[in-house]
């Protein structure tokens, strides 16, 4: 029994590890790719917090993403701010919005939160366009060349290593994704990770147990909201440019997705959902370049894996391990 | 002895059903107090106007001489009431021990598991820590929300329908049990049951709800004897 947190943490210094070294054996493209995958990773975990622990399903997380990525950008070109300074800022903004957001969403559940946080993902583009000298509306922040961008146009050198954009971006979201992993982590296992499950598992249970429905969901919401800013800056600075077609609505619902596919409630498999956003409909693309298809096939793709993996990839992973730990049950012959 | 809780006059209306006409009833601290009645009577409603999770339309609701009117439904266990519940309402995607955990919750961040498992063992289901709570046959899992209760270190335990599901060894345990269990923790409780042999055994006083209403309250032998009692349950399957 008591071993298990160590292999757990060992197993975990060793993806870490992965992470650190991989760079060095792909090329510059597939970093800037994987750099994606660690900004998802931040949002999936957020959203996971909100949506797999506390039960309250977000249809919006894409907006709180366009929070972090406009204050981000905003902060950059108007007010002079270094990028990685713009991300805790990020953080606190879009944390804020999160709450205010679930002060009134605390009163909603299933289809109607469904839908009130659809709204604000579906009313998210056209409010950035109405303020446009403020957001730069249609055509967007363009950061490209600016000097607070780290590294856009010398390499950075760090440690006596030298960096160029997209390694830069690459390490500077998985120290975020993997910082904001443990951080979710540490949240989950205690006294709040439980008030989370219980509101989800059975309200009048958790009230009797003298949980605050209000207090917990509001939590929530801006816990998992600060996810996404972080996520929404961080994709800002990756792409050096926003504008309101950064953040549809599809965005949301990739995110969805993206949980979904990892497993609803664990944090386990949520690296498997990130890769799942980035690459899939790059692949999907691979397998027939006909008008439609690539969403056709990600679609199929979609449904089969839902069949399939119905606890998403953190299920495979808890039945895996249940079938080794079954297997050492037995005496041996 | 002073009234550790009293219900005075609580009315609660859903739309055109009065679910409580004017209800009155006390309980004493110390006592093992039975609220019984046939389906339908307004048990469970009563619980549920002690706990706040409903507002009534009228009357006063006391604990300790304060009024609990004003108190939402989250502070309940604060001042020191807890509850089962009649279909059982664990967290199903927690451990056992998970769900204790959840019930000392009011206490604050210091409370962990080392009293948690002692509930367990105090309960007996030590070994059952680790098991899944939904996984748990129904008697069990109606234990483990009697120790997620107590892990709140309530002052007055309201069960509901404890003895669902048990035989009738069971049954008797449970009697046994719930009387340690007031003298072991110094609890006041609230036993809503239709097992009539065990609330008459166990209880000190016992109130009697028909149709939303009170029809009668005293020792159980005064209970026993009442003609409206008895004629509230013609009829009905359990009898006094």
């Amino acid at each position: 029994m008591r071993r298990e947190p160590l292999r757990a943490l060992a197993l975990f210094a060793a993806l870490a590890a992965v992470v650190f070294v991989l760079p060095a054996f792909v090329n510059d493209f597939r970093a800037q790719q994987f750099a994606y995958v660690g900004i998802y990773l931040v949002a999936l975990t957020g959203l996971n917090i909100l949506t797999g622990y506390a039960g309250q399903i977000s249809l919006g997380h894409g907006a709180f993403m366009a929070i972090g990525g406009y204050t981000a950008s905003i902060l950059m070109i108007d007010h002079g701010v270094r990028d990685i300074a713009t991300i805790p800022l990020a953080i606190i903004v879009t944390g804020i919005a999160g709450v205010l957001f679930g002060l009134p969403a605390a009163r909603l559940s299933g289809l109607y939160l469904a839908l009130a946080t659809f709204a604000i993902a579906v009313a998210a583009p056209a409010t950035i366009k109405r303020f446009e000298g403020f957001t730069g509306g249609g055509t967007g922040v363009n950061l490209f060349g600016i000097p607070e961008l780290t590294a856009s146009d010398a390499p950075l050198q760090l440690f006596g290593f030298e960096l160029d954009f997209n390694n830069w971006i690459y390490y500077l979201s998985w120290t975020i994704a993997i910082a904001g992993y443990v951080l979710a982590w540490l949240i989950l296992r205690g006294r709040t990770g439980r008030a989370f499950r219980a509101v989800r598992d059975s309200e009048i249970a958790a009230v009797s147990s003298g949980i605050s429905l209000t207090r917990t969901k509001v939590l929530a919401f801006g816990i998992s909201a600060a996810y996404a800013g972080a996520a929404g800056a961080l994709f800002a600075v990756a792409t050096a440019f926003v504008n309101p077609d950064t953040f549809p609505v599809t965005l949301s619902i990739f995110l969805l997705v993206g949980i979904v596919v990892s497993g609803i409630g664990s944090l386990q498999g949520l690296v498997a959902g990130a890769v799942f956003i980035v690459f899939m409909p790059l692949w999907a693309q691979t397998v027939s370049k006909s008008p439609g298809a690539p969403f056709v096939v990600y679609g199929g793709v979609l449904i089969v894996l839902v069949l399939v993996l119905p606890g998403g990839v953190a299920g495979l992973i808890a039945s895996a391990r249940r079938l080794t730990r079954r297997r050492q049950d037995f005496p041996k012959p | 002895m002073a009234a550790l809780l009293s219900v005075e006059e609580i009315t609660l209306r859903f739309g055109g059903i009065v679910a409580l006409d004017g209800v009155s009833f006390e309980v004493e601290a110390g006592h093992i107090a039975g609220l019984i009645g046939p389906n339908g009577a307004g048990k469970t409603t009563a619980f549920n106007v002690i706990t706040r999770l409903y507002a009534p339309d009228q009357g006063r609701l006391e604990f300790d001489g304060r009024s609990l009117l004003e108190t939402p439904a989250h502070r309940i266990a604060e001042h020191g009431i807890a509850r089962t519940f009649q279909n059982v309402n664990l967290f199903t995607s927690m451990s056992v021990l998970e769900n204790v955990l959840v019930g000392g919750h009011r206490l604050g961040r210091g409370t962990g598991e080392k009293e948690a498992r002692a509930m367990l063992e105090y309960v007996g289901l030590g070994v059952r820590a680790g098991d899944l709570a939904a996984s748990l046959p129904y008697g069990l899992q109606k234990r483990v929300e009697i120790a997620r209760a107590l892990a709140a270190k309530p002052r007055l335990l309201l069960l509901d329908e404890p003895a669902g599901g048990l035989n009738h060894e069971g049954v008797e345990e449970l009697g046994d049990f719930i009387l340690r269990l007031r003298d072991d923790h110094e609890l006041t409780v609230l036993l809503v049951e239709h097992h009539m042999g065990l609330v008459m055994r166990i209880s000190d006083h016992v109130n009697v709800l028909g149709s939303g209403r009170k029809i009668a309250g005293g020792t159980p032998a005064d209970v026993r004897a009442n003609p409206d009692v008895i004629e509230a349950y013609l009829g009905s399957e359990a009898g006094p």
